[in-house]
């Protein structure tokens, strides 16, 4: 099996997000692994440990990305290649799955794509799609279970109504789910060895690709309006006072 | 300007959200429906009633069960003969994905999860959520068509005028040999979908530790913390029941193994905004609050006065969940005369 994760650096999810000017901060917060991709990250090195193979870690950005990189070295993938260049910067997500499916292209003969569910950064979950597109590849998108058995795929994906049970046919992309299982934590060994690790830079000419057109435009962003909200506390002298004014107040609202 | 609306459903059942985005395009203008599946001809008569002009029926056993590629196939084709303006979805699991590789096929863009938009011509510019809800950024779209999926909840649907009719199109799927083959389905647990809920009622750590319960001997610590956190949720359901609610959690509680992920609200679960959010045990870690603080009416009950969850909350107890939830249930039992 020749596995490739996509991963994304975020803003860790404690980070409280502002906007000056137009530009957006998250204050000292750290950069960290997209959280969701750490299960894509997981679910690619179960498959390894199963059928033997190689896992390798794609991301794009600057030279900062290579953190992420590095965690998922660390965690125990083979390999990781920062897709790097100058005409890299706000990219939309058709742009991105360009990059990403021109890079999976020069990687060659890759059997798999993982990606996690979404970013929690922008939040929009297409990019994995897009990327199958692209490569013309079937999507299972957030899958739970995985079970791959020669060019066989069985999967488990979470829907609205439950669970969808698909069956399909390699090369596929897969994005994963909280619902896989927790993914593990770097070893000591893995530490040590991603923190030696020599992380190879792609550029565009590399790929073979020119710069990708994003037709998505952010033109401002803001802080949302915060909410001017007194919090009224209920007392009563027992839990029945308490409950009876409490219920008497939200169906008060009429939103009941 | 023209908009091609596509009808999210699970066996002829519609998702609400669905709806919601028939009543978009209607604020923009003439709007056909696409229908996706087999035996789904009901749909049609409900879509006309919704408002809908025109109904794009492709009733087909190839498109039986929804499958990525065979119905970004079919759409993408429709989309491509009838050259609409906008591309409407609702943001569902497969109103997403769809929406995603409708965009490469077509060689557009996607704007997602939009709970605002404006048209100035037939330029569209939207609002939505990023970062969880932390921030809200514009979108435009410079190609066409412009590609949005909606989010459920953020639009009202439209009235539904009982015999309604329109211009009713039938196709065939469009063609293509799709590896995927769908084997089956598990439902999920019974219960109100968290996208769809009017009403949440939400538990987090706090359920978990009722010190008058003794767990059953022979547990070990974590058997019994899980034991004791299922009892707590006894409680959220028995609130959520008397209040045709559904059931949130926080990260913490799901972590924990106390409910599965499908309940999670928060940054990495699901982002609600219910009318009536009622948050028992949750302190309010800010990756929650993210998930939750566009809901109308928020009820928090804490032990402790200084929990962050307050700041949102318009009405807060300070004091024991496992006292005042089961009042509050009998409460509303009474009230709502069940």
């Amino acid at each position: 099996m020749k596995i490739v994760v996509c991963i994304k650096q975020v803003p860790d999810s404690t980070a409280k997000m502002t906007v000056e000017g137009s530009k957006v901060s998250w204050g000292d917060a750290p950069l960290i692994m997209n959280p969701w991709d750490e299960y894509a990250v997981e679910a690619a090195l179960q498959q390894k440990e199963a059928l033997g193979g190689t896992v390798t870690a794609i991301s794009i950005g600057d030279d900062s990305t290579k953190e992420a990189l590095k965690r998922a070295l660390a965690m125990g993938a083979d390999d990781a290649i920062l897709i790097s260049d100058p005409a890299l910067g706000y990219l939309d997500t058709q742009a991105t799955a360009a990059v990403l499916a021109a890079a999976i292209k020069k990687i060659g003969a890759v059997d798999a794509a993982f990606f996690g569910r979404q970013a929690i950064d922008a939040d929009a979950g297409l990019v994995p799609v897009q990327t199958a597109r692209l490569l013309g590849w079937p999507a299972l998108t957030l899958a739970s279970v995985i079970k791959i058995e020669g060019t066989n795929v069985r999967v488990e994906r979470g829907i609205e109504e439950g669970r969808q049970i698909v069956t399909s046919k390699l090369p596929v992309v897969f994005s994963l789910t909280k619902d896989f299982g927790e993914p593990r934590y770097p070893s000591f060994m893995g530490i040590r060895k991603a923190a030696r690790a020599e992380i190879p830079s792609w550029s565009l000419s590399g790929l073979g690709i020119p710069a990708p057109v994003s037709v998505i435009a952010w033109p401002e962003i803001t802080n949302p309006p915060v909410k001017e909200v007194t919090c009224e506390f209920i007392t009563g002298a027992s839990p029945e006072e308490i409950a009876e004014t409490l219920a008497t107040r939200i169906m008060a609202e009429k939103v009941l | 300007m023209n908009t091609l609306v596509f009808i999210d459903h699970f066996k002829g059942n519609a998702l609400p959200a669905s709806w919601e985005a028939v009543g978009v395009g209607k604020t923009l203008g003439n709007v056909t429906a696409l229908i996706c599946g087999s035996g789904v001809e009901a749909l049609a008569k409900t879509a006309f009633e919704f408002g809908v002009d025109e109904v794009i029926l492709a009733d087909d056993p190839a498109l039986a069960d929804y499958r990525a590629e065979a119905f970004a196939a079919t759409v993408s084709k429709l989309a491509a003969e009838r050259t609409p303006e906008v591309l409407l979805f609702p943001t569902t699991t497969r109103g997403r994905e769809l929406a995603g590789m409708a965009a490469i096929d077509l060689k557009t863009g996607v704007m997602v999860d939009v709970t605002a938009l404006e048209a100035a011509g037939d330029k569209i510019t939207v609002t939505r959520p990023i970062y969880a809800g932390k921030l809200l950024t514009k979108e435009t779209c410079s190609s066409k068509p412009q590609i949005i999926t909606l989010r459920g909840r953020a639009f009202p649907k439209p009235p539904q005028q009982a015999g309604k009719s329109g211009t009713l199109t039938r196709v065939t799927a469009a063609a293509g040999d799709f590896p995927t083959k769908v084997e089956g389905y598990t439902t999920s647990e019974s219960g109100v979908s968290l996208a769809d809920a009017n009403v949440i009622v939400s538990g987090g750590r706090g359920v978990s530790n009722n010190p008058t319960l003794t767990p059953p001997a022979g547990l070990d610590e974590k058997a019994a913390e899980i034991w004791r956190a299922q009892q707590g949720f006894a409680l959220v359901k028995g609130l959520a029941e008397a209040l045709g609610a559904a059931v949130g959690a926080s990260r913490a509680a799901v972590d924990g193994g106390y409910i599965s992920y499908a309940h999670q609200v928060g940054q990495t679960g699901k982002v609600v905004s219910p009318d009536v959010y009622i948050a028992l045990g949750i302190s309010g870690a800010i990756q929650h609050l993210a998930g939750m603080r566009t809901s109308k009416v928020i009820v928090a009950i804490n032990k402790d006065p200084e929990a962050p969850i307050f700041k949102l909350a318009r009405y807060g107890v300070v004091g024991d969940l496992f006292q005042i939830v089961p009042a509050l249930t009998t409460a509303f039992k009474k009230k709502m005369g069940k």
